[in-house]
């Protein structure tokens, strides 16, 4: 997918500004938060399943190499092929190549965020092959030219019901709904066909389970069930660190994705899928294949954002940010929006391509106190700060006003004489309130709330002077 | 050039800084984690796990029916599915094939469901009652489209075949399931979706209504 993140500002601006995104934000906001907190109750133990879920996570990642030779091991004695990509082409080359050998010329897909980062789409539309996203959200943004999704389990979290239904109108050609029902219907009535005819499906895997060598996939909807059922092939396209050890591990892991994405105890469908249809088998693909992805994956082993490869998608740190609750998914320019993509877009697309990210937090926490898989997701934000002006990629008026502060804040009787002078500027704006309503030198602090007035006294004088009080 | 495989696993290795001394004691704690899995904190149920089970099912809007004779069932589903106004075409897996389908007055079809059948017939290989969910296992007689394809899909659950939590049921499927299916589908009521407003709409790609028979 094309890397937009550069523009962050720019694009939280336009969005901002935009009344009707806004209204669509608004409709739905907290709702998911709600819903988790809401779910965590049936759990016994909630943190206890989180240690262990995260236990599971972290430990795989100490031994990731043997763990990916052990998955290998299993899904190619049970029949299936695994094949290996560095990164996003590569797993295009692969997919078409397969696509290819099989004689595909339509592919069901059901969602898979590793083709969102591949820009699976478009390189399987350059070879001929006709991609048809499945899932609802998905679809919708499809046939709406490829728009790409605002968030990583509702991708459409961002339209209206209107708006899809004046889509559905145009593209398909039939009268304007407005029941969400009948709008469902019709998207199930159109992909009906294509599921029962397409050649080859591709699915993401949610994990991968070294002990049967099989790919768990967790739908609600049953396109990902349709997409792995139905076609001659099924190809599951997911990344490196997705490997999880044991089925124990998949039932652990299983109470804690669906409460923290949705707050449901269990999604609809959850599908373990392991090699290809069995002698005597009515149905089952005759080829299932492996593409495992890297995609910068690698890179973050041993480092200080090896965390976030224990991540799971389950979108509960978008979900709980006030940031993206606010600015919606499309600002962040690439795949994954919120906190886990202020952190993951400039790990895999390269830092100086998302310089803004890192900064679109409050560091409130929220999604650190939420994640199931407990991602310190603002320490790593924080580190990537660091990183930035390590490398001197941030802007030269921030860098030149931070140099002025350090060499003001040297000299106590500069600094003194710069506060008391602030002091009595603000108090002047403020003219006789508590608040300021415009502040010229700065009117972005102004621009959207008011700026409190500061007491009469400094710090410092107020200290020296109780110093003095006490006859010290 | 080397392959991307050798690559991949190379930077991997390479980061965590794999030692080849260490490789044996590394290689053993992988088989120790596979051949003793362990289990995470699972909630714990006072009670009647059928009970729990049927309850859990009805919260996710599958509807239940208890049947305490297997001879009965298929009359049960016919008066359940003419209740329903759904007609009495059938598809029932061929584990099912041996009660009497027809005796019930189901026009039935014994096999894997296409696209145009409307009310496929499963059984189940266990019942999960912690959340409500079927296991159901792929294999010569039991095609995995005829809880997919159909608006409606009618399972029938043995009572003794529900277990506690998912743990359970894999455990089970380890000890019975040889060769391992391919595909192992935990369902949980009809399908649905919410990707419109977050409203939910049952029978988004799968079934509109799922049934459960309870048996014995």
């Amino acid at each position: 997918m094309e890397i937009r993140s550069m523009h962050f500002v720019d694009r939280v601006r336009q969005r901002l500004d935009d009344p009707e995104l806004q209204r669509n934000l608004t409709r739905t906001r907290g709702r998911n938060a709600a819903a988790r907190a809401a779910s965590l109750g049936s759990l016994d133990d909630f943190d206890a399943v989180r240690t262990r879920a995260t236990e599971i996570r972290a430990s795989v990642l100490r031994d990731l190499d043997l763990w990916l030779e052990r998955f290998e091991q299993e899904a190619t004695r049970r029949g299936a092929t695994v094949l290996w990509a560095r990164d996003g082409d590569e797993a295009c080359r692969l997919v078409i190549d397969i696509a290819r050998r099989h004689d595909v010329r339509t592919v069901v897909k059901a969602k898979s965020m590793v083709s969102e980062e591949a820009g699976l789409n478009a390189a399987l539309e350059a070879a001929g092959i006709r991609p048809v996203e499945t899932d609802l959200g998905e679809y919708i943004l499809q046939i709406n030219d490829n728009e790409p999704p605002s968030h990583i389990i509702m991708p459409v979290i961002h339209k209206s019901k209107e708006q899809v239904s004046e889509l559905f109108a145009r593209i398909h050609g039939t009268p304007l709904k407005t029941d969400i029902v009948e709008l469902t219907r019709e998207a199930r009535e159109r992909l009906r066909p294509d599921f029962l005819s397409a050649e080859m499906g591709i699915s993401g895997g949610n994990f991968l389970v070294a002990e049967t060598g099989s790919v768990a996939i967790v739908t609600n909807e049953g396109n990902g069930r349709m997409c792995t059922t139905m076609p001659r092939v099924h190809v599951a396209l997911t990344g490196i660190e997705k490997v999880i050890p044991t089925l124990d591990d998949l039932a652990t892991l299983m109470r804690i994705l669906p409460r923290s994405a949705t707050g449901q105890a269990i999604s609809n469908y959850v599908s373990l899928l392991t090699g290809p249809r069995h002698e005597g088998d009515a149905d089952g693909p005759e080829h299932m294949y492996f593409v495992l992805v890297d995609g910068g994956r690698s890179d973050l082993i041993a480092s200080d954002f090896e965390p976030m490869l224990r991540c799971i998608r389950c979108g509960a740190c978008m979900n709980h940010c006030p940031v993206y609750q606010t600015v919606g998914g499309h600002s962040y320019g690439w795949v994954y929006p919120g906190p886990m993509g202020s952190v993951l877009t400039p790990l895999y697309q390269g830092l100086e391509k998302a310089r803004d990210l890192p900064q679109a937090a409050t560091l409130c926490n929220q999604c650190g106190v939420v994640c199931p898989v407990s991602i310190p997701l603002p320490d790593l934000m924080r580190k990537l700060r660091e990183k930035q002006v390590e490398q001197g990629l941030r802007p030269w008026f921030e860098r030149l006003s931070l140099r002025m502060w350090a060499w003001a804040a040297a000299r106590p009787r500069l600094y003194a004489a710069g506060a008391r002078f602030a002091v009595r500027y603000l108090r002047w704006l403020a003219d006789g309130r508590d608040h300021i309503q415009a502040m010229g030198v700065a009117p972005g602090w102004t621009s959207q709330r008011d700026f409190p007035a500061p007491a009469a006294q400094t710090f410092r004088d107020l200290y020296a002077e109780q110093q003095r009080r006490s006859g010290r | 050039m080397s392959s991307a495989r050798d690559d991949i696993l190379g930077r991997v290795r390479q980061r965590i800084g794999r030692d080849p001394a260490d490789l044996a004691d590394a290689q053993e704690r992988l088989a120790r984690t596979l051949a003793q899995p362990q289990s995470g904190p699972r909630p714990a149920y006072a009670g009647d796990l059928a009970a729990r089970f049927i309850e859990r099912a009805r919260a996710l809007i599958s509807s239940v029916d208890e049947c305490p004779l297997a001879t009965d069932v298929p009359q049960r589903c016919a008066g359940w599915l003419q209740e329903q106004g759904l007609g009495r075409d059938i598809v029932v897996a061929p584990v099912l094939a041996d009660l009497d389908w027809h005796a019930a007055g189901l026009a039935t079809r014994i096999g894997a469901a296409t696209g145009s059948d409307l009310v496929g017939v499963t059984g189940c290989f266990r019942a999960i009652a912690e959340t409500g969910t079927l296991m159901l296992c792929s294999g010569a007689g039991s095609p995995a489209v005829n809880s997919l394809l159909p608006e409606t899909h009618i399972a029938v659950v043995p009572r003794a075949h529900i277990v506690a939590d998912m743990e359970a049921a894999w455990r089970d499927a380890r000890r019975e399931l040889a060769p391992w299916p391919r595909a192992v589908n935990l369902v949980s009521g009809p399908s649905r979706t919410a990707d419109i407003e977050q409203t939910i709409v049952l029978g988004a790609h799968g079934p509109y209504r799922v049934h459960l028979v309870i048996v014995g």
